[in-house]
């Protein structure tokens, strides 16, 4: 920098001020925005920080990893595959046939102990497996505005192809992902008692309250020449209709759950459940399984060791490598910023000959 | 080609050629639309999102509203356009002042006032005094008897100085009357842009002359643009006009400019691209098949049986819709915004304000910031650039007396005043050939000041000095000149000029005092031109001794001689001479040979020394610049020596040992070519030595060079950093730039005149220097700056911020919008590769256009280094050069990241959503909070500086990416509602957040830190110097003290050489001649030694 230069710039704001009143007026004004030189802090990676924040990262993703897997171990869970089994020895070679005849009988009896106690509610779920919901072709077959209010019942555009009847008239609720409603139904009992299984409030309020609306009636629904999944109850309002919500709710992945209902009952260790079990949904052309599952809570949701094991990982391998630098710093030091390092200084001639 | 132009002839030419009519605009009103379009439509990038917009059109492939891509398309566009319409529409309103202006001109034989665009090839065109040229005409008349006038050629060549332009002979004579009336035919070759070179001939009809055909050269043209001055009227012949004058093909287009970052992001684009369609193919290929197996089992998605015949394509367009994200239209609207920033911090510096003037320095072009970062080549300008072209006489030796050294100004030495009053014969003689042996011509005022105009600096400041030394130079009428000295008026008789040219490197006039009829010569010129042929008594050694310590100090050095000549001896030397002037062949060196004749046993009388100064902080910023590893070329107009002692005192080449001068000369072909190669051999040879080559050419040289050698100028440009060419034309210059930058160099041209426009278009970079040879340079550049030093804070403060800022943004952009798309492309692999979008349209569009942009964009406050460590060590420019911080490897890198982060991302949310929770709003939530968090920290990671507006606009995008999501959460007709506040009252989500982030950034942090304790670039090196408060001061490169302010004041002189280089150089100051003596050989600066080591180093390349 020329002598001028770096007295000026020491000067700074004063000598810009004190000579401003004298300048013409196209000076800019002064201000640290405009002169690049707002107050900033900078921070740079040494090897006190560096260590620290994996240290501390460390010290607290191993007690969270521990608690979430402590959390979904104490979980119970009752998971039963029931699709291969509900299908009879003689249709065992041809399942489709046995699950599109409607002549065929479809009710299957299972029974299960409950390993552990589990502590009411027991959320009863049903799992899909490779049951695309995500589907482009599936997932955009719905019309929110026909599902929210009668005046919408009209609006069919984007619910190919299941959109009206062959008469034009509109289906409601229209679109692939209602007519594919899931339809097993499932009977608990225990020690030859009834065990009532709650239907009530396993949709989102939020859902009930304005996405489906409380005037909106079926209609045409499942009339069509391929019936695909349940039938509603035209009589009942779709807000009220909380297997419909619940179904309507995609997942985003090919193996889902969805709530089919809860018992609000506790169920103690070694209890004998049956569940009479209405095989109607077909899966077996794609292959997809299906799985009664009884499941208590915890803070972290379901039984999913994942989060757990997933934090014990990344606090581990912080931990790891806060001790390897500080081995390396320690066998291995090195200066930071020493003037030597730069090419220039060691070589005066540089890289620039 | 030949054009005939038959004077006065109103008829033939009218259609042959075009009118007057000049025109730079670049579109008419009806082509505006399409050519504006077109040439936007010409960028890949555009073209791509056109394509986007208009398949999103298609409800049955895209994935989001049409509307998110066209709205910023048309904004963008108009933008620019706007911009454009507005430029031309200013350029209409220059030409159209300048084509409606009001000329005299010669119309079926009557003289009439007519604009300007009317005039056709032949017209005469009548022209008084101050008026501007119209167009190129050949000189048929003046209201000298002599048939002189004198023109200003600033706005063709830079040059401030008076031309005198003659008629051609055949006209001498005829009556101004009968001009109007004249007939005849020009000869004169098709258009062409040479501003030197005219080569016609000239033939008058009867009555006017015999029919001989007369020559023409340029000294009988005026060119366009020029202005007339000091001659009442002059009349011409139309010859070239409108766009096809000389000044016009000069002109030329200047094409829009693209910074070599934009270049690279373009090249990195198209790869981008390439990825995209790869993708895109393969996940089309599977989803089709997928399709075919799989899908047709899946009865709920019910496909249908029958398929129109585009069926096969519509998965691969889906894809390329959710793909088209990959490739962010959001980086060119930020582009624009961060580099118009830029220009605004460089309009705003307050450090680059000339406080002399006042002027703040002005980026005209605001999208070029970055190219400073990267310039490899600066081809500067000398005078007005480098120096402050304004000579003043400082010191003078007259017959072995020191004038002027005490207090470094001649001017106010009592002893020359005393010397003078007291008339000393010597001085009186000295003073005499100051006033009068040159080409001054003196002016007076309204007011009864004198003025002069003079051809060169030197001579005007020699002739001002003299008048201030009460020699004044009052009037020249013809050949009569008039001085006063001391209130008596002396006349002198001019009776021969002879005139300089840079061989002879002198120049002289005979004169007869009109007192006592003695005649005279009176020299002057360089010291090695005069001091061999003084008279053989006479002692040289004082003047040996005053031009070393002269040229030590930096000034310009002629010596000052005279003769008196016997009558019969100038009778007798005239005879020769005029037999000379009339010579065909060979004139130039007959002349001299004559001139030669007559210039001997001179009686010399002294030494003056001018200074031109060089501006402040000249070799500074020339030695950081170099230090950068930025190449430096001096492309001059001046002459050769001039040129070189400039560039010795402005560290532009280094003195002798260190440094070598190769001269690369010759009239014809093979003089050149030998000389060329022979440099070229040496510039082999010591390209591994740590030595500073140069080599220095001439325009003559040059242009031969050019023409026939390009392939080995061009090896010779590549191998030498520093180079010097003297004598060169505009067009040279432009040519020099093209070469450059045909060699893939990124070159900035600086200058301060008419004779840089084309350079400065030309080169990657202009800088104009709003200097005293008016704004034409400024108003043509990129960048206007007030003085030359402030380009080093412009290229390594102003182009280096810039260019980091940009690579940081430029790839973040890039990876933000990768780490978005792959998540996409992973989710299409679960959802039965449909195409699929995980996000809701309005998540992608805020994701792209507002919480990614707004955190990278502040990014433009961002400083690595301070601005002193870089000024300190401007070596670490070597990065942005090479363009270490954005190039394929750097964007590996960030794609990489982008690659591992949507790989954390997605495989986190959709385990730890898995099952019961595996709802799509909320999954697609979870990963898009995990993208927003892990940007937060990448930009935080990547930041050198956080100021108060980093810190709001990081975390306070990431509150406000909550914030936006909860009003949509609130809004029961939105698609997610509720989602959000579900999801925020989950621990599972802030368990699923922070493990994205701990797992995204551990890796990165834990690299990071890698390679900056372990492996770090020269940038953290000084960096953790910097900030650690260490000595950052390296041990090669102190910089030098700053010098005490008062020194300035006290003697001016010191700034005008490098104090550093030499520390004890400071007794030469003091005048003593032992210690001058003692370091007269090894002294850096001394023209003698420079002249001898260009003529040893020229004759050992010979050797070779």
């Amino acid at each position: 920098m020329s002598s001028r230069g770096a007295a000026s710039s020491s000067g700074g704001p004063q000598l810009g001020t004190s000579e401003s009143s004298t300048r013409i007026s196209k000076k800019p004004k002064y201000s640290r925005f405009t002169q690049q030189e707002l107050p900033a802090c900078k921070p740079i990676l040494t090897p006190g920080w560096v260590i620290a924040t994996f240290i501390a990262v460390g010290i607290i993703f191993i007690p969270i990893g521990l608690a979430s897997l402590f959390a979904s171990q104490r979980v119970v869970e009752i998971v039963h595959r029931y699709d291969e089994e509900c299908v009879p020895p003689i249709f065992s070679g041809n399942q489709l046939a046995y699950i599109q005849s409607s002549i065929t009988n479809k009710t299957c009896t299972k029974n299960f102990t409950v390993p552990k106690r589990m502590k009411g509610p027991v959320y009863v779920y049903y799992q899909l497996d490779n049951f695309y919901q995500n589907h482009r072709r599936y997932v955009k077959s719905r019309s929110d505005k026909q599902l929210r209010s009668k005046a919408g019942e009209l609006d069919t555009s984007t619910c190919k192809p299941e959109a009206t009847t062959g008469n034009n008239s509109p289906i409601v609720p229209c679109g692939l992902i209602a007519w594919s409603l899931f339809n097993d139904t499932y009977g608990f009992s225990m020690k030859n008692k009834v065990l009532n299984v709650s239907k009530k409030n396993i949709a989102w309020k939020s859902d009930q309250e304005h996405k489906f609306g409380s005037d909106v009636y079926p209609k045409n629904f499942q009339s069509g020449g391929l019936i695909g999944g349940a039938k509603l109850n035209a009589s009942i309002p779709l807000s009220e209709q909380e297997d419909l919500i619940v179904w309507m709710r995609t997942a985003a992945l090919p193996t889902f759950r969805k709530l089919y209902g809860k018992i609000e009952t506790d169920l103690e260790a070694n209890d004998e459940i049956t569940v009479v079990i209405q095989n109607n949904y077909n899966t077996y052309s794609f292959g997809g399984r299906k799985r009664l599952v009884l499941s208590t809570t915890s803070w972290i949701g379901g039984k999913n060791d994942f989060l757990g094991i997933a934090y014990l990982t990344v606090g581990g391998f912080c931990m790891f490598l806060a001790i390897g630098f500080i081995l390396l710093y320690v066998i291995k030091p090195r200066p930071l910023g020493d003037p030597a390092f730069l090419s220039w200084n060691r070589n005066p001639s540089g890289i620039m000959n | 080609m030949k054009r005939y132009v038959y004077i006065n002839d109103d008829e033939s030419a009218r259609d042959l050629y075009c009118d007057n009519c000049i025109s730079n605009r670049k579109y008419t009103l009806l082509n505006f639309i399409p050519k504006n379009l077109w040439e936007q439509f010409s960028r890949f990038m555009n073209q791509y999102f056109l394509l986007i917009a208009c398949l999103q059109l298609w409800p049955l492939i895209t994935p989001v509203n049409p509307a998110s891509t066209w709205g910023p398309l048309i904004f963008i566009f108009a933008v620019s356009a706007t911009k454009e319409a507005w430029d031309d529409y200013n350029r209409y309103l220059s030409d159209k002042k300048a084509n409606e202006k009001e000329v005299w001109v010669v119309m079926h034989g009557i003289r009439k006032l007519v604009q300007a665009q009317d005039i056709h090839v032949g017209n005469i065109i009548w022209l008084r005094e101050n008026d501007e040229v119209p167009c190129d005409l050949v000189l048929i008349g003046t209201s000298d008897p002599q048939g002189v006038c004198y023109i200003e050629t600033a706005a063709l060549d830079g040059e401030t100085d008076l031309k005198t332009r003659v008629i051609p002979s055949a006209c001498m004579g005829i009556d101004s009357e009968l001009l109007h009336k004249i007939k005849g035919v020009i000869e004169c070759p098709s258009p062409d842009k040479d501003i030197r070179r005219f080569d016609a001939n000239l033939r008058l009809f009867p009555p006017f002359l015999d029919n001989d055909v007369c020559p023409l050269t340029i000294k009988n043209t005026i060119l366009q643009s020029c202005y007339l001055r000091n001659t009442e009227w002059a009349c011409g012949v139309a010859v070239y006009t409108g766009n096809e004058t000389k000044l016009g093909m000069c002109r030329g287009i200047p094409e829009p400019k693209l910074t070599a970052m934009d270049a690279m992001i373009d090249k990195l684009t198209g790869a981008i691209f390439v990825f995209q369609i790869v993708v895109v193919i393969v996940l089309g290929i599977a989803g089709n098949v997928w399709k075919d197996t799989e899908a047709r089992k899946q009865w709920y998605v019910k496909y249908p049986e029958e398929s129109p015949w585009f069926e096969l394509l519509i998965i691969p367009l889906r894809f390329e819709l959710l793909c088209s994200i990959m490739i962010p239209i959001s980086i060119k609207v930020s582009l624009d915004l961060v580099k118009s920033l830029y220009a605004k911090f460089i309009d705003w510096d307050n450090e680059m304000i000339d406080q002399e003037t006042g002027t703040p320095s002005h980026a005209t072009n605001t999208a070029i910031s970055e190219d400073l970062g990267q310039v490899e080549y600066i081809l500067t300008d000398k005078t007005g650039t480098l120096t402050e072209n304004k000579m003043i006489f400082r010191r003078c030796c007259i017959n072995g007396v020191f004038y002027g050294n005490d207090s470094g100004d001649a001017l106010k030495d009592v002893e020359l005043h005393n010397a003078v009053s007291s008339r000393s014969p010597d001085v009186i003689h000295f003073l005499t050939v100051m006033a009068i042996c040159n080409t001054v011509i003196p002016m007076k005022t309204k007011t009864g000041d004198i003025f002069y105009k003079a051809q060169s600096q030197d001579e005007d400041a020699l002739v001002h000095a003299a008048a201030r030394l009460h020699m004044v130079f009052v009037n020249k009428n013809a050949n009569i000149l008039e001085i006063k000295f001391n209130g008596s008026t002396i006349q002198y008789e001019v009776l021969e000029t002879l005139e300089f040219t840079s061989d002879r490197k002198r120049m002289s006039v005979v004169v007869k005092d009109c007192q006592n009829g003695k005649i005279l010569l009176l020299t002057k010129g360089a010291d090695e031109a005069i001091l061999p042929i003084a008279c053989p008594g006479q002692q040289t050694r004082a003047f040996f001794e005053a031009v070393e310590q002269y040229s030590q100090l930096g000034l310009r050095t002629l010596c000052l001689a005279w003769r008196q000549l016997k009558e019969d001896e100038y009778e007798e030397w005239s005879l020769l001479f005029k037999e000379a002037n009339s010579t065909l062949v060979d004139r130039e060196w007959r002349i001299a040979e004559v001139c030669q004749r007559l210039e001997h046993d001179l009686e010399i009388l002294g030494v003056t020394a001018i200074e031109d100064r060089l501006q402040d902080g000249v070799p500074e910023t020339i030695e950081a610049l170099r230090k950068a590893g930025i190449n430096f070329w001096m492309l001059t107009g001046d002459k050769q020596n001039t040129a070189i002692q400039i560039a010795l005192s402005c560290n532009f080449i280094s003195p002798e040992p260190k440094g070598q001068l190769l001269l690369i000369d010759g009239k014809t072909e093979d003089e050149v070519r030998q000389s060329l190669e022979r440099v070229l051999l040496t510039m082999r040879i010591t390209t591994s030595e740590p030595k500073d080559v140069a080599f220095v050419v001439d325009g003559w040289a040059l242009e031969i060079a050019l023409k026939y050698y390009r392939k080995a100028f061009t090896e010779l440009a590549i191998l030498s950093r520093t180079a010097i060419c003297c004598r060169v034309t505009p067009s040279q210059k432009a040519q020099l730039v093209e070469l450059l930058k045909s060699c893939d160099y990124r070159t900035l041209a600086i200058g301060d005149g008419g004779n840089d426009v084309r350079m400065i278009q030309q080169a990657d970079i202009g800088v104009g220097i709003s200097g005293r040879e008016g704004l034409q340079a400024a108003r043509a550049a990129d960048y206007s700056i007030g003085k030359f030093r402030f380009l080093k804070r412009l290229i390594l403060v102003h182009g280096r911020y810039s260019y980091n800022r940009t690579a940081f943004l430029s790839q973040y952009s890039f990876y933000k919008s990768l780490l978005i798309c792959f998540i996409q492309i992973f989710f299409s692999f679960i959802s039965g590769v449909s195409g699929t979008s995980l996000f809701n349209s309005l998540s992608l569009m805020a994701y792209n256009v507002f919480y990614t942009s707004i955190p990278v964009l502040v990014s433009v406050l961002d400083k690595d280094l301070s601005e002193e460590t870089v000024m300190q060590h401007p070596q670490i420019l070597f990065y942005c050069q090479a363009g270490r911080l954005l190039n394929p490897s750097t964007f590996a890198g960030w794609f990489g990241r982008s690659l591992f982060h949507a790989i954390v991302v997605f495989v986190i949310s959709i385990h730890a959503y898995a099952y019961e929770k595996s709802e799509m709003d909320e999954v697609s939530m979870v990963a898009l909070s995990g993208c927003i968090w892990l940007q937060a920290f990448v930009v935080t990671l990547e930041t050198n500086s956080f100021t108060i507006l980093q810190c709001i606009a990081i975390w306070g995008n990431l509150a406000s990416f909550y914030f936006i999501n909860w009003i949509f959460s609130a809004i029961p007709s939105s698609g997610m509602y509720t989602i959000m506040f579900r999801l925020c009252r989950q621990p599972s989500y802030w368990t699923t957040v922070f493990l994205i982030v701990a797992a995204g950034m551990g890796p990165i942090l834990a690299l990071k830190y890698f390679r900056y304790t372990y492996r770090p670039s020269k940038i953290n090196i000084l960096q953790q110097a910097e900030r650690l408060g260490g000595p950052i001061l390296s041990l090669g490169s102190i910089e030098p003290q700053p010098r005490p302010i008062l020194e300035k004041e006290v003697s001016p002189l010191s700034i005008t050489q490098p104090k550093n280089r030499n520390p004890v150089y400071e007794p030469l100051l003091s005048d003593s001649p032992n210690t001058r003596r003692s370091f007269g050989s090894g002294a850096p600066f001394d023209f003698f030694q420079t002249q001898s080591r260009l003529s040893s180093s020229y004759s050992r390349n010979k050797d070779n």
